[in-house]
């Protein structure tokens, strides 16, 4: 975490046009990644996580608006022309979705989409791409690689099919990969295997990597920093041990409470945030959470926290009645 | 750890990629009928048949026989020998002009779904427009004004198809664009032409050339609706809709002259889409996965 990390986030904000009114998808986030670090972001369904994350790699929807800068390697991605842009994603930049079924191309072979993309990003000639192509299936973990190179995705089982994914992410050495949600659609056993994987060629490439996912046991152990989304907004940020230990913010600690445990008794009542996300198209006045949360009072209701410092550097949340410290700690 | 699990899986995927599955008798029987068509419409000029356009006045509307194998129509004219003559016109047109329709209208398709915004809405605001429009009267102002000749005829058949192959493949890239594969693909830095013609075209071409084969059938047909209004070729020349037209005029005396050529018409046709939807069933990679 010296001098200019790999990636930074600055005060970037999205808006969707929709027939409701304008939809704020993203509000006003910062974040940064240190090349080779790790950055898990988490939140509920509709936090904002996926359109941060195309709105990171200048993919976002045709009307959406954004705002605030995305610096990245020294270049603030907003500002290059579409020909630049296509270099630098070309170059340094990839992308492992949630469902492997649809992010692979389900008419070509696996052989040809690998071998093509090497192609042309890496300048190989055909006998040279393939033989990469092998080796590459090999890194990911599967079997028989020659004969995979023949098969259609829909011949190799979801994890199977992440594995490719990965493979073809990987292809182009990027040094940054944000893997939006790559375990959700995979059951649990290949979960683990397949978030080993990326740890392991993220520390062999040395490459910068974000996870998204709304699985808090996704991160606590296999990211260094880790960010809460909540209704477009970081809520909270901390290194990943710190967060676990003393976390600061009530969603924070109510999203880590729904997790079912292994040893409660049976039919225990799981304590589920009650309430649903505030629609994104009418912002509330004052803290977003604020409607669902048991602490809440006075001026959360009336007035937005902004990410303040806790005790120790580095952990920031947005909370007037943060848990386990004294109370009026604010912008 | 990871290749533990995998051992099992391994061997069922690989054995069972190759294809095994059935053609049956009735696809053989509609490629051996296509094969034939072809094969007599090629090899028409070689073959020993009359000329189909000799007349024998004496032999107007002769039976079955040694000499004439499918008889003579109303001028003394070799039936087979027009029959096979005709099928080089249908079967040109035929297949012709969906190959324009295919090439402007996939094309076209895959660009305003992909682009979208004002160039799709121009796109589909003049397809409408050519949908919009009588087929009958185009036709009927086409051979007009430029003759009726075989090249007007498939321009016209052409061009009325495209708006159908634009829709097919607008739709197809339309939800294909927003699948996750091709922004992974944007986000490794595939240009505009690769996306369009590396990930869009190998998914888009599935269901136009499914649509290309009902096209061929279709084209057949109407080729031969407006030959029996005599909108098509010009005589001398037969087509099979032609010959239907002709024969029509002595259907109580000799309904043979109307029937025969129908008969190949619909056999042809069946065969297409016969063959189109067993092919189409066949190289789909995605059946059942999707």
């Amino acid at each position: 975490m010296t001098a200019a990390p790999l990636l930074s986030v600055e005060d970037v904000s999205v808006d969707l046009p929709t027939p409701r009114g304008n939809l704020r998808a993203v509000d006003r986030v910062d974040l940064t990644v240190g090349a080779g670090r790790t950055l898990g972001i988490v939140g509920e369904s509709g936090s904002g996580k996926t359109m941060l994350s195309r709105a990171i790699l200048q993919l976002l929807p045709r009307k959406a608006k954004p705002s605030g800068r995305v610096m990245f390697d020294g270049q603030d991605l907003a500002r290059l022309d579409g020909e630049a842009l296509r270099k630098l994603r070309a170059r340094s930049l990839a992308v492992v979705f949630q469902d492997p079924m649809t992010s692979l191309n389900p008419v070509l072979t696996i052989g040809t989409q690998l071998v093509e993309t090497l192609q042309e990003h890496l300048d190989l000639d055909s006998a040279a791409a393939r033989k990469r192509s092998v080796e590459l299936l090999a890194a990911v973990g599967i079997p028989a690689p020659e004969a995979r190179l023949m098969q259609y995705p829909h011949q190799l089982s979801g994890g199977m099919r992440q594995r490719v994914a990965i493979a073809i992410a990987l292809s182009c050495e990027p040094k940054l990969l944000i893997a939006d949600e790559p375990t959700t659609a995979l059951d649990v056993t290949i979960q683990a295997q397949i978030l080993d994987l990326l740890a392991r060629e993220q520390r062999r490439r040395h490459m910068a990597m974000i996870i998204i996912t709304h699985d808090l046991g996704v991160v606590a152990g296999r990211t260094d920093e880790v960010a809460v989304m909540y209704a477009g907004r970081v809520v909270e940020r901390a290194p990943t041990h710190a967060l676990f230990k003393h976390m600061h913010m009530p969603y924070t600690e109510a999203l880590l409470a729904a997790i079912p445990k292994i040893d409660a008794a049976p039919h225990t009542r799981l304590p589920a945030i009650s309430g649903r996300p505030p629609d994104p198209t009418r912002p509330l006045k004052g803290c977003s959470f604020s409607p669902r949360c048991r602490y809440a009072a006075g001026r959360c209701h009336s007035e937005k926290p902004s990410l303040a410092l806790a005790e120790s550097p580095a952990h920031q949340f947005a909370c007037f009645h943060p848990i386990g410290l004294a109370a009026g700690v604010s912008a | 750890m990871a290749t533990l699990e995998l051992g099992l899986d391994q061997d069922v995927a690989i054995v069972s990629v190759r294809r095994t599955r059935r053609l049956g008798l009735l696809f053989w029987t509609a490629v051996g009928w296509m094969i034939f068509v072809f094969a007599v419409a090629i090899l028409a000029p070689v073959l020993p048949l009359p000329s189909p356009t000799d007349m024998d006045m004496l032999e107007r509307r002769a039976a079955i026989s040694a000499l004439h194998w499918l008889g003579t129509d109303g001028l003394g004219r070799d039936e087979l020998s027009r029959l096979a003559y005709g099928a080089r016109i249908s079967l040109t047109v035929g297949l012709l002009a969906p190959v324009i329709g295919i090439t402007i209208g996939g094309a076209l398709g895959l660009l305003a779904g992909y682009f979208r915004g004002r160039f799709e809405q121009l796109v589909v605001g003049s397809m409408d427009v050519l949908l919009a429009f009588p087929p009958l009267i185009l036709a009927l102002a086409v051979t007009a004004y430029l003759g009726q000749s075989v090249f007007n005829l498939t321009c016209i058949l052409g061009v009325l198809g495209i708006p159908a192959f634009m829709r097919v493949a607008r739709a197809s890239t339309l939800t294909l664009a927003r699948r996750e594969f091709v922004i992974a693909a944007q986000a490794l830095g595939a240009s505009h032409a690769r996306i369009l013609f590396r990930e869009l075209l190998p998914n888009v071409a599935l269901p136009l050339l499914a649509f290309f084969l009902l096209g061929v059938a279709v084209t057949i047909v109407v080729e031969g609706a407006l030959s029996f209004l005599g909108l098509g070729v010009p005589p001398p020349i037969s087509s099979w809709g032609s010959m239907i037209g002709e024969g029509r005029e002595s259907l109580e005396i000799a309904p043979q002259l109307a029937f025969i050529p129908a008969i190949a018409m619909f056999l042809t046709v069946l065969s297409f889409n016969l063959v189109g939807d067993t092919l189409r069933a066949l190289t789909d990679p995605r059946q059942g996965a999707l």
